[in-house]
Order: C-alpha cells, then sequence, then structure tokens
C-alpha cells in the first residue's frame, strides 16, 4: 500500500518545527505502524536527509516507550493499543496519516516526534518508598489480601506510563496515570502504610510539572493501551481527600 | 496548611468546584419545586413568596451563601481553566475527539452563559428593573386581594413576551447541558464515584438535568401558551 505521512519535524528542543510531508510507498499492510516509519526512515537515510526520530524500545507493547498521536489520536485509535502494536491493515491505500508529539507544558519536543517524559520519573519519585520488612521470606498468606483487591491493584499496575493520556486530554492532565499509581499501591497493604503521604507528595508534584486539571471528560481512558479506568481517578480524588483530612503526613512530621 | 492543599492543588480547587456546584444544584431543585407552585393557583405561588419574603432570616442567609457558592465556583473554573490553557502551549495540528462528550468539552461557555443568564434572571424577577420585561410593567407595584406581592400575575406578566421567554428557555438548555456534565462529574471529582455505581450515576445525571429543563421551561412555555393566564 501506498500511503502520504504529514509529520512533525522539529530539529532540537528550540527550533520552531513544522509539518512535512513524505511519501511511504511498497508499505505491507502486516507492517506495524513504527515498521513502515523505519522503511521510510531508510529511504530518508539513503537519500542522505535525517530521519524521524521517534520513541520506541520493546515495540511489544509493554513498554509505553512509543508515544505517537496518529490521525488525531494517541496511539491511533485501536482500543488497548499502542502505536508500536498498530498494524498498517487498519489503514487503506491511499490514506493520508498525520502523526504528531505528545503535546504538552510537561512532555516538552526535543526532537520530531521524541518528548522529554522525565515530568513522570519525578511523579513517581515523590511517591516515595513502600516499607518491606527484610529478613526470611514471609510464609503464603501471611497477609491476607482478598482477590477483588488484588485484581484492582493489578489493573491499576497495567499502567506502563506512556503518556498517552496527557496527549489525549483536552488539558493535557496526569490524573489517570497518577491514579494508577496511588491506587495500586493504596490498594495493598504494603503499600497502605505511607499511602497519605505518597498521595499528597504525588499530587503536588503534578501540579508543579504544569500537567492540566481534570475535567472527567473520559478522553484518557480512552486512548490508554493498558484501558485504565476512569474509577481510579475517583479513587486519586478519594484518597487526596482523606489524606488532607487526615493529615496524618503532618501530624508525623511534627513528631506528635 | 489544610487551606492549602486544598485552595492550591489542582484536586482542591475540583473539590471546591464540586462542592459549590452540588450546593448550587440544591438550590436549582429547591427553586424548581417552589416555583411550580405556580401551576396550583395564585393563592399557592403568593403565599409562598410572602413566606419567604417575610423571613429575612431564611432569605438573606441563602443569599449570601448563593453568593459565596457562585463567586468560588467561578473562581476555581477560571484559576482550572487558565491551568489547562497553560499545559498545552503547542495545539495539534490535527486532533479527533475522543469518548469526551460536547457538555464536557463545553462547560466553560453553558457555565458562562448561564451566569449572564442569572443577572437578567436577577434583574428581571429580584430587582424587578422595568425596563428588562420588555412589558414596561413595574412588578413591584403588582399586588393581590390579600395586599401580598401578587407572585403569579408578576410570573405570567414576565413570561408573556416572546422575546423573554426565548432567554429563559436558552438558559434552561445551557443549565441543563451544564449538569448533565456537572452532576456526574462533582461524584467523580469528589470521589464519590465508583464503579458499581458509575454508570448508573452518568445515566441519572443526564436524566435528572433533563428533567431539570422541563420543569423550568414548563412556566414560560405555559405563559406563552395561555395554558396559565393572568388571574
Ligand atoms: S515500544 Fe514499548 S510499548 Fe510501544
Amino acid at each position: 500500500m501506498n500511503l502520504t505521512l504529514k509529520v512533525w519535524r522539529q530539529k532540537n528542543a528550540t527550533d520552531a518545527g513544522a509539518m512535512v510531508t513524505y511519501k511511504a510507498d511498497n508499505i505491507i499492510p502486516d507492517m506495524s505502524f513504527l515498521e513502515m516509519l523505519d522503511v521510510v526512515n531508510e529511504d530518508l537515510l539513503l537519500r542522505g536527509e535525517d530521519p524521524i526520530a521517534f520513541d520506541s524500545d520493546c515495540r511489544e507493547g509493554i513498554c509505553g516507550t512509543c508515544s505517537l498521536v496518529i490521525d488525531g489520536i494517541a496511539h491511533g485509535g485501536q482500543r488497548g493499543t499502542t502505536a508500536c502494536q498498530l498494524h498498517m491493515r487498519h489503514f487503506n491505500d491511499g490514506d493520508v496519516i498525520t502523526i504528531e508529539p505528545w503535546r504538552a507544558k510537561a512532555f516538552p519536543v526535543l526532537k520530531d516526534l521524541v518528548t522529554d517524559r522525565s515530568s513522570f520519573d519525578r511523579i513517581i519519585q515523590s511517591g516515595g518508598f513502600v516499607s518491606v520488612n527484610t529478613g526470611g521470606t514471609p510464609d503464603a498468606n501471611a497477609l491476607p489480601i482478598s482477590k477483588l483487591d488484588s485484581d484492582e491493584s493489578m489493573d491499576a499496575a497495567q499502567c506502563i506510563g506512556c503518556g498517552a493520556c496527557v496527549a489525549a486530554c483536552k488539558n493535557a492532565s496526569a490524573m489517570l496515570f497518577v491514579s494508577a499509581k496511588v491506587s495500586h499501591l493504596a490498594l495493598l497493604p504494603q503499600g497502605r502504610a505511607e499511602a497519605e503521604t505518597r498521595v499528597l507528595n504525588m499530587v503536588r508534584t503534578m501540579d508543579k510539572e504544569g500537567f492540566g486539571n481534570c475535567t472527567v471528560t473520559g478522553s484518557c481512558e480512552a486512548v490508554c493501551p493498558k484501558e485504565i479506568s476512569l474509577d481510579f481517578i475517583a479513587k486519586l480524588n478519594r484518597e487526596y481527600g482523606k489524606a488532607v483530612l487526615v493529615n496524618r503526613a503532618e501530624r508525623q512530621n511534627a513528631g506528635a | 496548611m489544610i487551606l492549602t492543599r486544598i485552595f492550591h492543588s489542582s484536586l482542591g480547587k475540583k473539590y471546591i468546584m464540586a462542592i459549590t456546584g452540588g450546593a448550587m444544584f440544591l438550590f436549582v431543585v429547591a427553586h424548581l419545586l417552589g416555583n411550580l407552585q405556580i401551576f396550583l393557583g395564585p393563592e399557592a405561588i403568593n403565599r409562598y413568596g410572602h413566606f419567604l419574603q417575610s423571613n429575612m432570616e431564611i432569605v438573606w442567609p441563602a443569599r449570601i451563601g448563593l453568593l459565596i457558592m457562585i463567586g468560588l465556583h467561578i473562581w476555581s473554573a477560571i484559576s482550572l481553566a487558565a491551568e489547562n490553557k497553560a499545559a498545552r502551549p503547542i495545539a495539534y495540528v490535527n486532533t479527533k475527539t475522543v469518548a469526551a462528550s460536547y457538555a464536557s468539552r463545553t462547560m466553560m461557555m453553558s457555565g458562562l452563559i448561564i451566569f449572564a443568564f442569572i443577572l437578567y434572571h436577577l434583574l428581571h424577577y429580584t430587582v424587578q428593573a422595568p425596563v428588562v420585561n420588555l412589558k414596561h410593567v413595574d412588578f413591584r407595584t403588582l399586588h393581590d386581594p390579600e395586599h401580598r406581592h401578587d407572585v403569579y400575575n408578576m410570573m405570567i406578566i414576565g413570561f408573556s413576551h416572546p422575546a423573554v421567554c426565548a432567554i429563559y428557555l436558552i438558559g434552561m438548555a445551557l443549565l441543563c447541558l451544564h449538569l448533565s456534565h456537572g452532576v456526574n462529574s462533582m461524584f467523580q471529582s469528589l470521589g464519590w464515584r465508583k464503579k458499581t455505581y458509575g454508570e448508573c450515576l452518568s445515566k441519572a445525571a443526564r436524566v435528572i438535568a433533563a428533567l431539570i429543563f422541563v420543569g423550568y421551561a414548563s412556566i414560560p412555555i405555559a405563559v406563552i401558551t395561555r395554558f396559565l393566564v393572568q388571574k
């Protein structure tokens, strides 16, 4: 199949950048979207041009590195799928496809389609640690956890931190990401001890990094390759409210 | 410190948004139930109007309370919206709306129009400025045989001009749009939404919003179609 690509090209972080049109010819429908870009890049290299820079790592939908807004939708619009797992058979011969980077103040573009997502790392860091006792391996079932809680926790833990939620949100809000990270630890007894300080610190870092606010549009949930539910955002709101009211974090710091 | 965590955080400002919105929602419901008494005739609604007017202990705390609610609601909306705008300095060239409802994307627009509507509504029936009722009637001079303020005939005259009727219908349609998203989001922002009843809540919000529209719109429509006439 033959396609026309309109790709965001930007030399470096300070360059203004612009959309540039490329031809992608002889694309095999079984290729992934990133393989299609590899083909285009090989062509560019042969012609002595700068290849299109884009992020990828695992290419099997588990690392969260790939980050493309394809035709106006983060990861291209196939439910529960990362851009690397999106295949060209979902497009038609002759299509014109626009490809843009994640757009958010907290995700500045470094080059072409590559953004700096270290703001997510800083949110994770601010979440702090989980207390785990050293010593012998604990007995199985010494710490009872209901199947429901563990399932819900694992649902939240599926988040691969790709940032599609931010990219899709009209407010560039990171609430779905933060809610997944806060929830998966808050749901388990091991993570419960530091739950209050964790949620307070992560929300503060999220705000400081310049992400927008949640207006409950549901776009994040719809594009999330791991289908993290909006219910976790309600849980984050609940956890934050509890932490503010109980205020244990501060009482601890004050030594009370 | 608790106040900083509420007034200076994104989540806290959403709590304010939700709580003030919730309070105003309750007022909207109560106000509707009060107004629907017009269908019971002059006696019922004039007595109700007289009851409110003669009890300053009810009217003024309610007015001041609502003023604070609306002030905080608008303050948090503007503050959050400014942050949202700043969060995406460079727009997408091509962007498709995924999942987000029309109501959810236009809360600011519907909110501002509702605010303008409220100002008109206050001038119309609270301040009772004769210029805005387009009938050139001074509502303050209307009294029923029992010397109470004649709320019944004031409403009939007030809605009998088609332009005024249209303003109310538009105002209520936008309120309906605003609430169809707002009532649901309020629970989400306060963390009171759970998987078990989440879907039900979203649907209920839309049904309630529609009922509020039907309730409020029924009065000007009844007047303009002469179902309700001056007595
Ligand atoms: S490259 Fe790892 S998820 Fe796409």
